[in-house]
């Protein structure tokens, strides 16, 4: 009531601050499913425009999928629309604990809760497990919402260099004093697209006798031979032992996280969980489909054969055009560029080409690292594919960086 | 006074720079991204271990802890206290 | 190392079964609605849901939800910024805008994220955030995210109210946060007030109206309706989980450079998906049923009207309320879940909520009501209540 001009233009200045900084984040509609090809009214008001997507989560291309529509048509027939309730009022069909089973079964763990979202995942976990007695000790690159669950946890925390397995053995020492030590990593970094390296850890964590959550968000469904997520790559499945990972990404894409992991850690969760306890859990017809999602997965590994596939002809292609990209085993596929504004203008270019993938810059990740991330999808097909390249190709041609070193770029663009 | 200088330099090269990095003792930490605000603890943890003294969380600010010689300056406040 | 673990969690799982507090959870196979089927074969009439309007089931939303799997498809597997932003997304926002007479709205996967996200980005260590002592946990988690200097004032107090904003004068901005219907007693916080005290200390007003949004107020636009003040409190968090149909989803929506802010810089909105296009295309069109008619607004006000006086002419002690949410006290903790287990074996499904959800030697049982309940619902529900409550010696 009382929003005086001094509180709206402290946060107008805040605005243009953003903009100056050429960091405001501008929205896309799209108003076509989500899949390769898409539909794109950008900017706001503008025709709309068919466009390759490169940016999306959309790892296995189910986010559109048939099968996944139909189950979650078939779902809102049967189970309703809404719950209105949290899970332990009258929040709980069957059908989610059928999808926990499944989840559990998928992962090799012991039990699963679900949250409705991985973000919610991440802030609820810590929380219920640890005490003021204990240590987090967390990768530095580890996704925001484990920061942000880790903050609102009373155990100490501290960080390691990133996938650095000296300093991570050296801050288990440091706190070897602790009741419970907790190591915490994605198992695929979303910005970079490396593996954590989870053979390692888990051998230092049985050395020093801690235990270990890993966020599985960007590999479950598609990393390791079945898909299971890392622990299948490295082949340590059963010792780890918590893994939170979301449905809103390779697993349907709609909503929904979870914590899988050891029995009583999951029930810890039931009963202290604030995110699982205070808000409703994933809806019905959200579930019908993830349920479809594992029932495709479970049933054959064609399509992440399809994207493994996919990814290593995007790395080979832009890799012998002369773009320097980041190293990694996932369908992450960073290009770097260095600088911020080429990032943007490179962006902006690809769209004109029909194009849509996006520029990552400072702060999200390290100063001077400004790249274009590409995220390949089981749901490209090698035509579309052969159409960004070129015009990656061509627009790598016009700002003159193909062959070029990372010290060349960055002497003719800067850092 | 430069020895505390150098030997925190040399903690957060250690502790948060990648092989070949470095800064000087004005080189931003913070608002240039070498160290995040949740990675400060290690940080804190050292200096005050390292000086023996205890410094307020309301002190711990990213903006206090944002070059080698701002942290000087707050270590220093409490060595001499 | 799990194992010594392991044994320090199931000591501490016994320890809540032991104190009465483990939360077991009832499987529920039919649809959500008035009557609801559980996986023991018993069918039940649900006085227990967040389903205000009855429209977790509702056959439009459904329709409306059919759509757009069809032409939106399933999920957006991206966020926001990237690429997970519909058409759906932004009509939604704006007609939730119009329904509050706001300037601007900013979905989250759940209002949850709303107010766990709302806080951080606006408020500094120079500003004060002054809070009803009764606030909803995720407003409390929201602000314990928040570097800003927190207040706490008893649960609609406005001489507290009045002393910590007194107490809040020496920071840069004020902003006072309350829920607009406070989940376990069911009461209105005082929003006229509430906005007269922020007038005169120079504050903000945010209200959550997750249990008044569809229902208080004539036509359901929540406490702010009811007081006279659309428009004129600067943000409003809500949920979509509740009476908006009941899948998931949430917002704040209010000042237009604040919700620009948000969409900046809120953390759950700007690394967590927002709702899947289906959710938001069934929002659009509830608002729309709801701008429509106000039959379930209506029918919702009448049955709660209907229920309470009906319980309390049997003698029942209930919390008085506007609201749809009915507190039947019944001050000791082990009655109330006896009452709530008799009522079940009636086909009557409600909880009996105690300390520390509720302070203590304030046990209840909470009943929620519906537009979806039937006038032979409530017959039903009542005749329940009466028959366990002469049995139980609570009323005579």
């Amino acid at each position: 009531m009382s929003y005086s001009n001094k509180v709206k233009e402290f946060y107008t200045s805040q605005l243009s601050d953003i903009q100056n900084a050429g960091i405001f984040k501008e929205e896309r509609f799209i108003h076509s499913s989500q899949a390769a090809d898409i539909e794109v009214e950008f900017p706001s008001g503008a025709n709309l425009r068919k466009v390759i997507n490169m940016c999306s989560n959309n790892y296995l291309g189910l986010s559109s999928h048939p099968d996944v529509l139909e189950a979650a048509h078939e779902g809102l027939e049967k189970r309703g629309y809404g719950m209105s309730s949290v899970r332990f009022i009258c929040g709980t069909q069957d059908i989610h604990r059928e999808l926990e089973n499944k989840v559990t079964e998928f992962l090799g763990t012991e039990d699963t809760i679900l949250f409705p979202s991985c973000m919610d995942a991440n802030a609820g976990i810590f929380e219920a497990i640890l005490t003021s007695e204990d240590i987090m000790i967390s990768d530095r690159l580890v996704h925001a919402s484990l920061i942000d669950g880790m903050r609102l946890c009373s155990a100490q925390h501290d960080t390691f260099k990133h996938s650095s397995m000296e300093h991570l053995e050296e801050k288990l020492l440091l706190h070897s004093d602790k009741r419970i030590k907790l190591v915490i990593t994605d198992g695929v970094f979303s910005m970079d697209g490396d593996l954590a390296k989870l053979d390692e850890i888990v051998k230092l964590c049985e050395k020093y006798e801690a235990l270990i959550l890993v966020d599985d968000s960007h590999s479950s469904g598609f990393i390791g031979r079945t898909g299971r997520g890392t622990h299948e790559y490295f082949n340590v499945v059963g010792k780890i032992d918590i893994i939170t990972t979301t449905f809103g990404k390779a697993l349907g894409g709609a909503s929904g996280g979870c914590v899988s992991g050891r029995k009583e850690i999951v029930q810890m969760c039931r009963q202290k969980a604030r995110p699982y306890l205070f808000s409703n859990t994933i809806s019905p017809v959200i579930v019908a489909g993830v349920l479809k999602v594992f029932d495709i997965l479970s049933s054959s590994t064609e399509r992440r054969d399809k994207l493994e596939k996919n990814a290593a002809w995007w790395r080979k292609g832009l890799t012998e055009a002369g773009f320097i990209l980041k190293e990694g085993n996932s369908p992450i596929v960073p290009v770097m560029l260095f600088n911020a504004k080429l990032s943007q203008d490179f962006s902006r270019d690809l769209y004109d080409e029909g194009i849509y993938a996006i520029g990552f810059f400072f702060p999200v990740v390290p100063n001077g690292q400004a790249r274009i991330r590409t995220q390949i999808s089981a749901g490209h097909e090698i035509h579309h594919l052969e159409k960004a390249l070129d015009a990656f190709i061509k627009i790598g041609e016009k700002y003159g960086i193909l062959g070029l070193t990372k010290e060349e770029i960055i002497a003719k663009y800067g850092a | 006074m430069e020895d505390i200088k150098e030997m925190v330099r040399k903690y957060v090269i250690s502790e948060y720079l990648d092989e070949g990095e470095n800064i000087t003792y004005d080189s931003p930490l913070i608002s240039s991204g070498y160290v995040d605000s949740f990675s400060m603890v290690s940080l804190l943890v050292f200096l005050e271990n390292k000086f023996k003294i205890k410094i307020p969380p309301s002190k711990a600010t990213p903006e206090a802890f944002d070059s080698v010689n701002k942290i000087v300056e707050l270590v220093n406040q409490y060595i001499n206290k | 190392m799990y194992i010594s673990f392991q044994k320090h969690l199931a000591t501490q799982l016994k320890e809540i079964e032991e104190a009465g507090l483990y939360k077991k959870e009832r499987i529920i196979v039919s649809p959500q609605g008035a009557e609801i089927e559980l996986d023991t074969g018993q069918k039940v009439l649900n006085f227990c849901a967040n389903n205000y309007l009855g429209l977790s089931n509702n056959r439009q939303l459904i329709e409306a939800a059919k759509a757009a799997l069809d032409d939106h498809g399933y999920g957006m597997s991206s966020v926001r910024f990237i690429c997970g932003t519909s058409d759906l997304h932004k009509e939604l926002e704006s007609r939730i805008a119009r329904f509050f007479h706001t300037e601007d709205t900013i979905l989250y996967a759940a209002c949850f994220d709303a107010n766990g996200g709302v806080f951080e980005p606006l408020l500094t260590s120079e500003d004060a955030i002054i809070s009803d002592a009764l606030n909803h946990a995720s407003i409390i988690d929201g602000v314990r995210l928040c570097k800003a200097q927190r207040y706490r004032y008893e649960n609609a107090d406005m001489e507290d109210l009045e002393t910590q904003l007194q107490l809040a004068q020496e920071q840069r901005f004020r902003l006072i946060v309350t829920d607009g219907v406070f989940s376990m007693d069911g009461n209105i916080a005082p929003l006229d007030k509430i906005v007269e005290l922020a007038n005169r200390y120079n504050a903000m007003v945010l209200v959550d109206e997750s249990h008044s949004a569809g229902v208080v107020g004539e036509t359901g636009r929540g406490v702010t309706e009811l007081y006279g003040l659309m428009g004129k409190v600067e943000l409003i968090t809500g949920t979509l989980g509740k009476a908006f149909g009941g899948a998931i989803g949430g917002f704040t929506t209010g000042k237009k450079e604040i919700i620009e802010l948000l969409r900046q810089r809120s953390r759950p909105y700007l690394f967590s998906n927002s709702i899947p296009p289906l959710v938001a295309a069934a929002g659009i069109k509830m608002i729309s049923m709801m701008t429509e008619t106000n039959e379930l607004q209506d029918r919702l006000h009448g049955n709660a009207e209907y229920f309470i006086s009906r319980m309390t002419n049997l003698g029942f002690d209930i919390k008085p309320t506007k609201s749809a949410i009915c507190a039947v006290m019944l001050y000791d903790a082990k009655l109330s879940q006896e009452f709530a287990a008799k009522l079940l074996d009636e086909g009557i499904y409600v909880i009996g909520f105690y300390y520390p959800v509720v302070p203590k030697g304030q046990a209840r049982i909470r009943v929620q009501i519906s537009a979806a309940h039937e006038k032979e619902h409530l017959y039903k529900a009542v005749n329940s209540f009466a028959k366990i409550g002469r049995e139980l010696g609570v009323i005579k």
